[in-house]
């Protein structure tokens, strides 16, 4: 026995490993769909309720073919992203001021925990009415429902960053500026990511339920109206293209994370 | 006229229930070069002091003279400031660490950038620039702190217990080290210590504090003897271990 064989006797193990765990992965995969479509061509489920694969398959073809899926799913997707943007954004800015006016943070306190205690789909009517049916009020939407969440997690992380790395700062006189620049921000990367993975859900479900009241393109139109007319295939399919997007951005984020935070 | 003045330094925290004095009639003079060490039990007040010098905030009352001006905490390098732990900023490579003092005073390029890599060899870091402070020891992590220290060219180096975090051999291959290089540059340092052996091996002059409040309760010369050697042999020299005695009875005596 000498070590390099032991090594590649591990390296064998691991892998196998692996494509075991890959293995079952799709193995649910497998079941679930073809059981999915099993149950409803057998009618153990009720196909007008959960449709099947293959409809919403052959749905998929034929709504790619007229060109309504791209452009519903594409209002959609830009209505999220830059709802999500927004929203990160502007909740970094506010945990940003807060930090900068410990005054002005205490003052806001109350107001902090209101807002976040308070579901914010329940300002879609208002919303809707400031700013009326279109993009602006879906992506307010997208945006408003990640805006506090956010300001109170990085506005958490900025002030836990370890006092004395401020103190090496002071020591070098530096600015306000300067030490938020050198030591807050960067040391608050690594929560900055956690909320944009948070927010990257929470940015769908505010978007879809502005999509609901408004009622006029994108996916969340798609649900409502299969829905009404009683298309739950339609309904199925939009709720896969969101998964399928959803998902996509998810990864696009910790790609973010693996370049942005090198440990 | 002495390079640094502290006259009358009084300071008084101060809390909802409480106003804590922390320091009482603190005057102290240092002259440029010395090395002299604040030596007392915890919660004496040494390292408030030390940050007072370091002009982190306003003492009660009391002023500190550098050369004859008063002290600013934002005017230009007077004091360079070593704590306990190095607090490297991990996501800076070691030359962006050490640079770091430059950076914010728009000064990192060019004649001052060459310098401060230089620095950087002579804490024994040559080549490690590139290197994140996680593959760094504990030891080499100090060093390079000390070269971020250095790298401004301050006045006057305060040292917060640099060494209470480093193992034993380690710590005294720093001693060392710090030493050496604060004599080739001709710095003059306080360091703040709860280690008697590391005070007599390094310094001049010994300040003895007593607790609440911290006051100087003696002061005690280092004999020539032991200023000229390193403080490794320092150590060995039989002048350390009688001052050593004559310290510990002190301290014994103020711990009851």
């Amino acid at each position: 026995m000498n070590i390099e064989q032991l090594h590649s006797q591990y390296k064998t193990s691991l892998k196998k490993e692996n494509r075991l765990i890959r293995f079952y992965q799709i193995l649910i995969f497998i079941v679930f769909f073809s059981s999915w479509e099993l149950f409803s061509r057998m009618r153990w489920i009720d196909p007008l309720i959960f449709s099947s694969p293959s409809k919403v398959w052959h749905l998929f073809i034929k709504k790619l073919g007229d060109g309504t899926l791209l452009s519903h799913s594409g209002v959609t997707l830009f209505e999220t992203v830059l709802g999500f943007i927004i929203g990160t954004l502007l909740g970094t800015i506010l945990a940003s001021l807060l930090w900068w006016s410990p005054r002005l943070s205490k003052t806001l306190d109350p107001y902090l925990v209101i807002l976040n205690a308070m579901p914010k789909v329940a300002l879609g009517p208002i919303i809707i009415v400031a700013f009326g049916p279109g993009f602006p009020s879906i992506i307010s939407m997208g945006a408003i429902i990640s805006i506090i969440i956010t300001t109170i997690v990085v506005y958490t992380a900025f002030r836990e960053v370890d006092p004395n790395y401020l103190k090496v700062l002071q020591t070098f006189g530096a600015t306000r500026a300067q030490s938020f620049r050198e030591a807050i921000l960067p040391a608050s990367f690594p929560t900055i990511i956690s909320t944009l993975k948070v927010n990257v859900g929470l940015s769908w479900v505010g978007v879809i339920v502005g999509e609901f009241l408004v009622s006029a393109k994108g996916l969340g139109y798609l649900i409502i109206y299969g829905f009404q007319v009683f298309n739950f295939t339609l309904v199925m399919l939009s709720l896969m293209i969101i998964a399928f997007f959803a998902t996509i951005m998810y990864q696009l984020v910790e790609l973010l994370e693996r370049k942005l935070i090198k440990d | 006229m002495s390079f640094l003045k502290i006259q009358d330094i009084h300071h008084t925290y101060f809390s909802n229930q409480t106003a804590a004095t922390a320091l009482a009639d603190i005057s102290l003079d240092i002259e440029k070069g010395e090395f002299v060490s604040f030596l007392g039990p915890s919660g004496c007040g040494k390292t408030t002091l030390l940050s007072i010098i370091a002009g982190l905030f306003p003492p009660t009352s009391g002023k500190i003279l550098l050369e004859n001006n008063p002290l600013k905490a934002d005017s230009d390098f007077s004091i360079g400031y070593m704590l306990q732990q190095d607090y490297l900023f991990p996501w800076k490579t070691i030359e962006e660490n050490v640079l770091l003092g430059l950076k914010l005073i728009k000064k990192n390029e060019g004649l001052e950038k060459i310098k401060t890599l230089k620095l950087l060899s002579d804490v024994g870091l040559g080549g490690t620039g590139k290197l994140y402070p996680r593959e760094l020891s504990g030891g080499m992590r100090q060093r390079a702190a000390l070269a971020r220290t250095l790298a401004v060219d301050p006045k006057i180096l305060l040292l917060d217990e640099p060494f209470s975090a480093l193992d034993y051999q380690t710590k005294l291959k720093l001693e060392d080290l710090v030493f050496e290089i604060l004599k080739s540059f001709g710095k003059t340092a306080v360091l703040v210590t709860h280690d008697i052996g590391e005070a007599i091996a390094m310094s001049d002059r010994i300040y003895l504090f007593s607790a609440k409040p911290g006051r100087i309760y003696k002061t005690f010369e280092v004999p020539d003897e032991l200023r000229e050697l390193t403080p490794f042999h320092a150590r060995n020299h039989p002048h350390y271990s009688a001052l050593f005695q004559t310290i510990w009875k002190e301290l014994e005596s103020l711990e009851y």
